[in-house]
């Protein structure tokens, strides 16, 4: 049987509590992992592992935090913003993600913004979709 | 002192887990200051142990090709001291490796009694800096690491990959 969302969001909310070290409340829909959780960059492949385990799953590569590969092409990104083609590129591969307030000032130093815990309710929820 | 802090792999089955013990003495001279009156082996060298004991697994896991550095505690959880005399054995788990980063846990028993459970992360970090560049030689797994591997064959004889780390 499919999961619903909320089962989704609550399994999501165990992973966080467990690779982050947050409280159950700090964890909503809304709160985004680097601003709100602390994350780090080696804690989103800790999120990743533990997600593939949670919902048995693959998740490739950049599939769900492509941000870094996008950073380091100047084809995306010009004087710390990221340009049209970057914004489309990044629109592309993470279609889970509400880009709404980002695209009026796409700062790369905000991108970290995005990645909130209802992008990877998102995420996940697609891929059980297609699975 | 050497920067090791264990003596050797009891079991070891390539990519999956392994095992290592080490006999903890008052040869050790920290335990002198640890506390006077009351030796303990630190907490922080109990986790160094079993990073040992995990990265050499996971190094192991691309035959010492990668750099394995720890990057993450994810959980560190003591139960009881560690006491000059003790023989402490170190079980060590693969749970996910991938081309940049694996995860492990591991535990850490006395005899019977189970004195922490603690999980690691290790990053290679050739792979995961961003193009960061690093010296082509392997600074992690120098010969000291891999000499404990020496003479071991592997684990059960059906699931080892072990070379004899002959260089």
């Amino acid at each position: 049987m499919a999961m619903s969302r909320d089962e989704i969001f609550q399994e999501v909310q165990e992973v966080l509590v467990d690779a982050l070290g947050v409280e159950d409340d700090e964890v909503t829909t809304e709160a985004t992992l680097m601003g709100d959780l602390g994350a780090e960059s080696i804690d989103f492949l800790d999120i990743v592992f533990r997600l593939e385990k949670a919902f048995g799953i693959k998740i490739p590569r950049e599939e769900l935090f492509p941000a870094e590969s996008l950073m380091n092409n100047p084809d995306f990104v010009s004087n710390g913003k990221l340009t049209e083609i970057g914004l489309a590129e990044l629109r592309d591969k993470v279609p889970h993600t509400d880009f709404s307030t980002f695209e009026n000032d796409p700062d790369i130093n905000k991108l970290g913004d995005l990645f909130t815990v209802g992008a990877i309710i998102n995420y996940v929820e697609t891929k059980l979709a297609a699975a | 002192m050497r920067w090791i802090w264990i003596d050797k792999f009891v079991e070891f089955h390539s990519g999956k887990c392994a095992v290592a013990v080490k006999n903890v003495t008052l040869a050790e001279e920290h335990l002198h200051d640890h506390f006077p009156g009351f030796p303990v082996m630190p907490e922080t060298l109990c986790i160094e142990a079993m990073a040992q004991t995990s990265g050499i697994l996971v190094g192991e896991a691309n035959r010492f090709e990668e750099k394995v550095i720890l990057a993450k505690i994810t959980k560190c959880v003591f139960f009881d001291y560690v006491k000059p005399g003790d023989t402490i054995k170190l079980d060590a788990t693969i749970e996910s490796i991938t081309p940049e980063a694996a995860s492990t846990s591991g535990k850490i028993t006395c005899g019977e009694k189970l004195i922490a459970e603690i999980d690691l992360m290790f990053s290679h970090i050739d792979q995961n800096l961003a193009g960061k560049e690093f010296p082509e030689e392997n600074f992690v797994f120098t010969d000291t690491f891999k000499s404990l591997l020496r003479g071991l064959s592997s684990g059960d004889g059906s699931s080892g990959t072990l070379e004899s780390g002959a260089d």
